[in-house]
């Protein structure tokens, strides 16, 4: 072999060394890692993300008591510039648009043409024409395909932007004390940028949580040292990293929903009666049949004045205290009526929680009489629990702290 | 001002067919056509001095009977033409009457051949034909109307017995060669077969499904007549003057040198159109009798449409093949066989010469050895010529829109090849030539506001026809956006000289929606 062919060998194998880290490391991993007592990772869209880092309860109670740190770099992210930008994205998605002003974000969604949900996520007006859209999904093609007749440009940038989610009621003091002056005047959904180290953070007051909490993205090269200033000034305030696992409770009290846990998205279903419509997975007051058109307008408004929806999703409160995470949703004990979507015991409310996916008329017309079949597993054998099951409304926990401007400290 | 019922965009035939029908129904029309005639593809241009063609198009084989009764069109029909097929060795086969109900210049045995094979195409071609009238059923909403047209087509099959019924379904969607191979000898009847197939779709004989061509062709009439084709009394230049006389008996307003730049729509609904220059025009119905990519991506703002949608019309092939020869010339051509000059003449040697031409086009390359049918107009039409010289019109396939060399290097190189093949099969044409006006694709498109220059405003292909012409949302008239309809050759069942995607428009319009 001549040096041509060796160093041509190893040009193509150096190509390829990606497929020796096949799942991918979070700008925080080292962090994280570092961390990590149980190593309990999972993948999160390709990443290797944490379960638990050190105990899932403390975890938990680290967002409702303290400070909880939550890595969210695995969030699919696009920034949608250009002077069309604003149009093309109230095409796209369900909400106004022109009434997001600059500073704000928008919880929102975006259908195809036949009105079933592709996704939902947060969008940030970082200026006139500069927005950032963040989800769980990958939607490149289709966010492409929908820019045909605008002036907009396009990229993603999952991999080059680092995200943090700072939640819980002392989040506003580790801000505070690691030097981010002004975060007080913040509201629910505002976005602000600080610098740092040189390069520019965008702090939103935003989260998954339902609690006081803020959310954080920066370049890639920025991540460690903005993880570092923040964890120096939070030891004080009982700042933690956490897992999914205690996120996903809080997410749960909080009522959100999560694409593909909770509903299917369009284009990942492979059966043609898992799509849902934004009315189905309790998404009706994104949808905004007063602005100018959007993907799937036509379908949902038919669909409302034709009452051809079929679902509804539902919070439920069940009696006893096994969580009744997919579990069947039973109509007077006998006639399905759906399945339980995510399900916990909640350490907030005391409560046995639940969202459910219902089958209409069950959870529109019938609302009563309602039953879950819980399969509790107890040492290789199931006991079956049919449990009486209460629609309550969503959110489950309510926490004053989350809206009040300034924030409280603790 | 006055207001309008509706405004049809485009006077081709099409528009000018469903602004009739419309108008017959009871609607106040109005007709915007951007070039400073109507008539689309029929209208007619001066090429050369004292010379002129009467558009692209040079013969009639589809207009419809009921559509021509129904809108009123005054246009005397001319005789059933013959087809010529020359293969340059001197020795002409001549197809008489309806696509050769009798055929000269083959041996009895192959005669009798092409009779057992057209008998079979006339029959199959019969069942698709009852499609041809109205829109396509709709998935998921098939109505009445829709089953019975179905129930037809299957007791038409089962009619004449279980085996026709299999044969159809085993042809369908064959290719064009495999099926004259199994029946035919003479490679200039093959040849004849693969070309009349192909004209305007961008398959070669041998490409899948290319069969559809043919029966698509003969799903036309002429003169009463399955197959046949036709020059009207007057020529081909008096058929768009006979629509538009239909149209404004009915009371059609037609202005031409009237662009339209954009259809007004608003959370999906029409409402009008701007023109070019501004001037806004409102209507509760916009019929598009244009094409469908044009509609939709450039005249509707892409905000109007789902992403979904968009991408579907975009994906719409529509990049025509077809080449359009003017020549005038000082005496009439010398062409062998005895009726070739009264009729089509069509240079094709074998069904192998005609595959050969399609490959270049795979890739961008025109056809170095191109197969081409020819008429003589101002034979029909004096008034084309001045008095001794005369006109030819030769449709050349395959010259592809997108050419790779561009066509500005290409055409010159192009146009020697036709004149050449036709100085083979016409000694001493190329001396009696005082003009010479080729139109390639990219040409047409801009003389005749046509995107792709394509014969049918898109492919003519089994993923583009029925339901899924132009494309699924948008393909029985009514579209995604309330209010605006498709009329024009994009929509079903096609292009061609025919007046149904109009008139079929205008029909459903006017029964409310309900097909
Ligand atoms: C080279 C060639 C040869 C052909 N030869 C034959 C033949 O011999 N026999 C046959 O039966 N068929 C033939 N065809 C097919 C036939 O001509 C077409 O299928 C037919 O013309 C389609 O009719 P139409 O009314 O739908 O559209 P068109 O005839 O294309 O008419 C559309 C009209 O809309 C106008 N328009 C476009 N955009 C706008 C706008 N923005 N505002 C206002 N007006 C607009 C155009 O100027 C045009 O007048 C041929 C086609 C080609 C390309």
């Amino acid at each position: 072999m001549n040096a041509l062919t060796t160093s041509a060998a190893g040009l193509r194998r150096a190509a390829r060394n990606h497929i020796r880290t096949p799942r991918l490391e979070t700008p925080f991993h080292e962090r994280l890692a570092a961390l990590s007592e149980v190593n309990d990772w999972y993948s999160w869209a390709g990443y290797k993300a944490p379960h638990s880092l050190f105990d899932g309860e403390l975890e938990y109670f680290a967002i409702r008591s303290t400070a909880a740190l939550f890595d969210i770099s695995p969030m699919v992210k696009y920034r949608i510039t250009g002077p069309d930008a604003e149009r093309y994205l109230n095409r796209l998605t369900l909400r106004d648009v022109r009434k997001l002003a600059v500073g704000r974000v928008q919880y929102t969604a975006w259908c195809d043409d036949h009105g079933h949900v592709l996704d939902d996520g947060t969008l940030f007006r970082l200026g006139e024409a500069d927005f950032r859209l963040c989800c769980q999904e990958r939607h490149l093609p289709w966010l492409l395909d929908s820019a045909f007749g605008f002036s907009v440009d396009i990229r993603e940038e999952t991999e080059e932007i680092a995200g943090l989610a700072l939640q819980g009621p002392t989040s506003y003091a580790v801000l505070r004390d690691a030097g981010f002056a002004g975060v007080e005047a913040l509201k629910p959904f505002a976005v602000v940028s600080f610098q740092h180290e040189g390069g520019e953070v965008t702090i939103s007051r935003t989260g998954f949580t339902g609690d006081l909490g803020y959310e954080l993205f920066v370049p890639r090269a920025k991540a460690l040292s903005l993880w570092d200033r923040l964890w120096s000034a939070g030891e004080l305030h009982a700042i933690r990293a956490i897992g999914y696992g205690a996120l996903n409770q809080a997410r749960i009290e909080a009522g959100f929903i999560v694409a593909n846990t909770d509903f299917v998205t369009a284009e990942g279903a492979l059966r043609a009666d898992r799509e849902r419509m934004p009315d189905e997975i309790g998404l009706d007051w994104l949808v905004d049949p007063d602005k100018p058109n959007f993907n799937g307008r036509k379908a949902i408004l038919d669909a409302r004045r034709n009452q051809t929806l079929k679902y509804i999703l539902v919070g439920l409160e069940i009696e006893g205290n096994i969580p009744a995470e997919h579990a069947i949703v039973y109509h007077r004990k006998k006639h399905e009526a759906g399945i339980v979507t995510a399900g916990i015991w909640s350490p907030t409310t005391k409560r046995n929680i639940a969202i459910a996916s219902l089958e209409r008329p069950y959870g529109s017309k019938f609302t009563e009489d309602l039953w879950v079949e819980i399969y509790a597993m107890r040492e290789l054998q199931y006991q079956k629990l049919m449990k009486r099951a209460k629609i309550v409304p969503r959110p489950f926990v309510k926490l004053a702290r989350r809206t009040a401007t300034p924030p409280g400290l603790k | 001002m006055t207001s309008f019922d509706a405004i049809v965009i485009g006077a081709g035939h099409n528009g000018l067919a469903a602004a009739t029908r419309l108008a017959k129904g009871g609607r106040k029309v109005l007709v915007l056509e951007a070039a400073n005639a109507p008539g689309g593809a029929t209208r007619g241009r001066e090429f050369a001095p004292g010379f002129r063609s009467a558009g692209l198009a040079h013969l009639v084989n589809r207009l419809d009977a009921d559509v021509a009764r129904d809108i009123g069109l005054d246009l005397a029909g001319g005789a059933l033409l013959p087809t010529t097929v020359l293969d340059g060795s001197g020795k002409a086969v001549t197809l008489h009457g309806a696509y050769g109900e009798s055929i000269d210049g083959v041996s009895a045995d192959e005669a009798a051949a092409f009779a057992a094979l057209r008998k079979k195409l006339v029959f199959q071609a019969g069942i698709l034909k009852r499609f041809l009238r109205r829109p396509p059923p709709q998935i998921g909403a098939i109505s009445l109307g829709d089953l019975s047209t179905l129930a037809g087509a299957g007791l038409g099959l089962l009619r004449k017995g279980r085996g026709e019924g299999r044969d159809f379904l085993r042809m369908l969607l064959m290719n064009v060669a495999d099926v004259a191979d199994e029946y035919l000898a003479d490679d200039r009847l093959k040849g004849l077969l693969a070309f009349d197939a192909t004209l305007g779709i961008h398959l070669g004989p041998r490409s899948p499904t290319s069969l559809l061509g043919l029966y698509y062709r003969l799903t036309g009439e002429a003169a009463g007549k399955t197959g046949g084709q036709v020059v009207p009394a007057g020529g081909m230049a008096s058929i768009a003057p006979a629509f538009v006389r239909a149209a404004e008996k009915a009371g059609v307003t037609i202005r031409c040198s009237a662009p339209v730049g954009r259809i007004l729509a608003d959370r999906g609904r029409a409402s009008g159109v701007v023109m070019r220059d501004g001037t806004e025009i409102t209507a509760p119905v916009v019929v598009s009798a244009i094409h469908p990519q044009t509609t939709f991506l450039h005249l509707v703002d892409p905000a109007e449409s789902g992403t979904g949608f968009v991408r579907s019309v975009k994906n719409v092939r529509s990049h025509g093949n077809v080449a359009k020869l003017d020549l005038a010339l000082d005496r009439v051509p010398d062409f062998a066989g005895p009726e070739a000059r009264n009729g089509r003449i069509v240079l094709v040697c074998s069904m192998e010469q005609v595959e050969t031409a399609f490959n270049p086009a795979k890739y961008g390359e025109f056809s170095p050895d191109p197969v081409m049918e020819i008429t003589l107009p101002s034979l029909a039409d004096p008034s084309l010529a001045p008095s001794g010289g005369c006109t030819l019109s030769a449709l050349v396939q395959y010259a592809p829109y997108r050419l790779k060399a561009g066509w500005e290097a290409g055409k010159p190189a192009f146009l020697k090849i036709v004149l050449d093949t036709l100085e083979r099969h016409a000694p001493g044409i190329s001396r009696s030539i005082v003009a010479a006006d080729l139109m390639t694709p990219v040409d047409i498109e801009a003389e005749y506001n046509l995107p792709g220059g394509h014969w049918h405003h898109g492919e003519l292909q089994a993923d583009q026809l029925l339901v899924n012409r132009p494309t699924g949302a948008a393909s029985g008239y009514a579209t995604p956006i309330e209010g605006l309809y498709l009329a024009s050759a994009g929509a079903h069942p096609g292009g061609g000289i025919s007046g149904l995607p109009g008139w079929n428009a205008a029909r459903h319009i006017l029964s409310g929606g309900k097909p």
